[in-house]
């Protein structure tokens, strides 16, 4: 019976596959790219120096701070993470601007269609992204739809410069991440009573003022989560800059996968990690707040 | 119905909407059967663009193994994610709750780049001290795919869970059913459909991963999302259009297929639940 203590009972097991599980291959890879973002550059498998050295009875370690003054020192970094916060702002009010009034319209739909209705906002999204992402391209390009079809209107003489610029880049983020806007959206306004609505409109309201002083506040939790389902991921976003961006669209996603995969310099693109993971805690923990306060709702 | 009235223009936009969301993929489809190369003149029908994708060994290869990599990863990620989601809504709170809340979502919103470097600098330093994983490639891509699609699981399950009547599982406790024989005999049949609808997001988020496989898998591994990446690089080819055009008609039979079931399934249950009332009536 003894031995019974040290084994988990039940509950403990359930708990603790997971747990161990996200422990082990989320929580402790971040440690590791922290730890790595102080080492140096070196020419080995893997290509990097070691941190912690024991030689002649002394542990020692070497933190390289060179990774970290580097992106403050190389302006590229600075205004890259600038421009990829300011990328994200915008396309993420383009998105919120465009996603709900169609989450609205969804969600007052006559129920019978409104699960179709929804069925086709999600659609898109389980095809590729790459592929999506991949459309644009022969749409955008000097020789492509738009170009093709305005010239033959006689609207334009040269083709437009579209593709390989930040135009371009806004126009992949919303339409890859829209679905992601509209799906907490719509969760969150097909739940508001409509009798707030009706009380208002009974009492004189205007439409426009119902909405902006009855449904737009009741909705501020779907706004919150889309708006970083959005956000956050399109900060790091690399296949939409490297598809459609030029060579003046500097994404910070883009420069870690350069870093890494050209320069092979895995200290820089950890330090390029930890400096944009900082960036996004905030977001992410005012997403993960919603996020459980929406689940516990329900 | 609704006393509010319904501004036409709400309808108007709703379409323009759907045209923004769906006239790409339509075009992409439609320049699959494009005689010429150029994806923007038309020159005729003609299907041998996809002939051409079928010949391409590199291409068949990468895709036959990002659908083993799927069919694996959407089967981990879905019983972790079973696990997660059920200890996420029925255990309350335990020591380390908020820590592993928060463990579910990061994934959700996490840059894809940053995920992908920790892991493989995670399989590197793991090589390094233990000698495991000896190589990257089906092994790595397998862990990372699972470890992300779980996240996405639990969040489904979650909200399928807290739905759905606690008290059909507190009356089999108080007849006297062990916890484990109520979890298998009646909350994994009523939360069937959404496990259903978990593997499926799972199955597509793997089939389509391009940043965290890139990152993960050896120079022996290459995915479907990879091989299209560096040949989308080189320019457009109808032969993209093609894959592309096979991948929608894929899903739109998925979701048609799931779609049906799930309203047959949810159906009998009603009816069910229905004539179980009636019997205690």
């Amino acid at each position: 019976m003894v031995i019974k203590r040290f084994l988990p009972s039940g509950r403990m097991t359930v708990i603790g596959i997971p747990f161990l599980w996200l422990l082990l291959f989320l929580v402790l890879p971040f440690a590791i790219v922290f730890k790595i973002s102080f080492a140096e550059m070196a020419v080995a498998i893997p290509p990097f120096t070691e941190l912690f050295v024991f030689a002649e009875e002394k542990l020692s370690a070497i933190l390289n701070l060179g990774n970290y003054l580097f992106l403050i020192e190389d302006r590229l970094y600075i205004v890259a993470y600038l421009s990829s916060l300011k990328t994200a702002a915008v396309a993420t009010g383009l998105a919120l601007l465009i996603g709900y009034p169609i989450a609205y319209g969804v969600a007052r739909a006559n129920p019978g269609i409104r699960n179709l209705l929804l069925l086709g906002i999600v659609l898109p999204s389980w095809t590729s992204f790459l592929l999506r992402i991949y459309a644009w391209i022969g749409i955008l390009k000097a020789n492509g739809l738009i170009n093709h079809l305005l010239m033959k209107l006689h609207l334009i003489d040269t083709p437009l410069h579209m593709l390989h610029t930040n135009f371009a880049v806004y126009i992949g983020i919303v339409y890859a991440y829209l679905p992601f806007m509209i799906l907490p959206l719509y969760t969150n306004l097909v739940k508001l009573d409509e009798s707030y609505l009706e009380a208002a409109a009974d009492l004189g309201a205007k439409p426009w003022k119902t909405f902006l002083f009855v449904t737009l506040p009741l909705s501020k939790g779907g706004i919150i989560a889309g708006s970083m389902l959005v956000f956050i991921p399109a900060v790091g976003e690399f296949v939409i800059p490297a598809l459609l961006g030029g060579p003046d669209t500097l994404m910070i996603g883009k420069i870690l996968w350069e870093e890494f995969f050209n320069n092979r310099d895995w200290p820089v693109a950890s330090a390029v990690a930890v400096i944009m993971l900082l960036l996004l805690i905030i977001p992410m923990m005012w997403f993960h707040k919603h996020q459980t306060q929406e689940l516990e709702e329900i | 119905m609704s006393t509010t009235r319904r501004s036409p223009l709400l309808n108007v936009w709703l379409l323009l909407g759907y045209t923004f969301l769906y006239t790409p993929i339509i075009i992409l489809i439609i320049f699959s059967f494009n005689e010429s190369k150029l994806v923007t003149v038309w020159a005729g029908f003609s299907t041998k663009w996809y002939g051409e994708l079928f010949q391409d060994k590199q291409m068949l290869s990468a895709a036959w193994l990002s659908l083993r990599l799927a069919l694996m990863s959407a089967t981990g990620a879905v019983v972790l994610g079973v696990f997660a989601g059920f200890v996420m809504a029925r255990f309350g709170r335990f020591r380390g709750h908020n820590i592993f809340a928060g463990m579910i979502t990061a994934p959700l919103v996490m840059p894809e780049v940053i995920t992908g470097l920790s892991l493989l600098l995670l399989f590197v330093s793991m090589e390094k001290i233990i000698g495991w994983p000896a190589n990257r490639g089906m092994t790595t891509l397998w862990i990372a795919h699972v470890t992300f699609c779980s996240a996405f699981v639990a969040v489904v399950i979650v909200s399928r869970l807290k739905e759905m009547d606690i008290s059909i599982e507190e009356a089999a406790m108080d007849l006297g059913a062990p916890p484990f024989k109520v979890f298998t005999a009646i909350t994994i049949p009523i939360i069937a459909p959404a496990i259903a609808s978990g593997w499926l997001l799972a199955f597509t988020l793997s089939l389509d991963d391009l940043v965290i496989s890139s990152f993960v898998a050896g120079p022996g591994a290459t995915t479907l999302p990879m091989k299209v990446f560096s040949s989308v690089r080189l320019g457009v080819s109808p032969k993209i259009n093609a894959l592309a055009a096979i991948v929608v008609l894929a899903v739109s039979l998925c979701a048609a297929v799931s779609g049906f079931l799930m309203f047959r399934v949810d159906r009998r249950r009603k009816l069910e639940i229905q004539a179980a009332q009636r019997d205690t009536d």
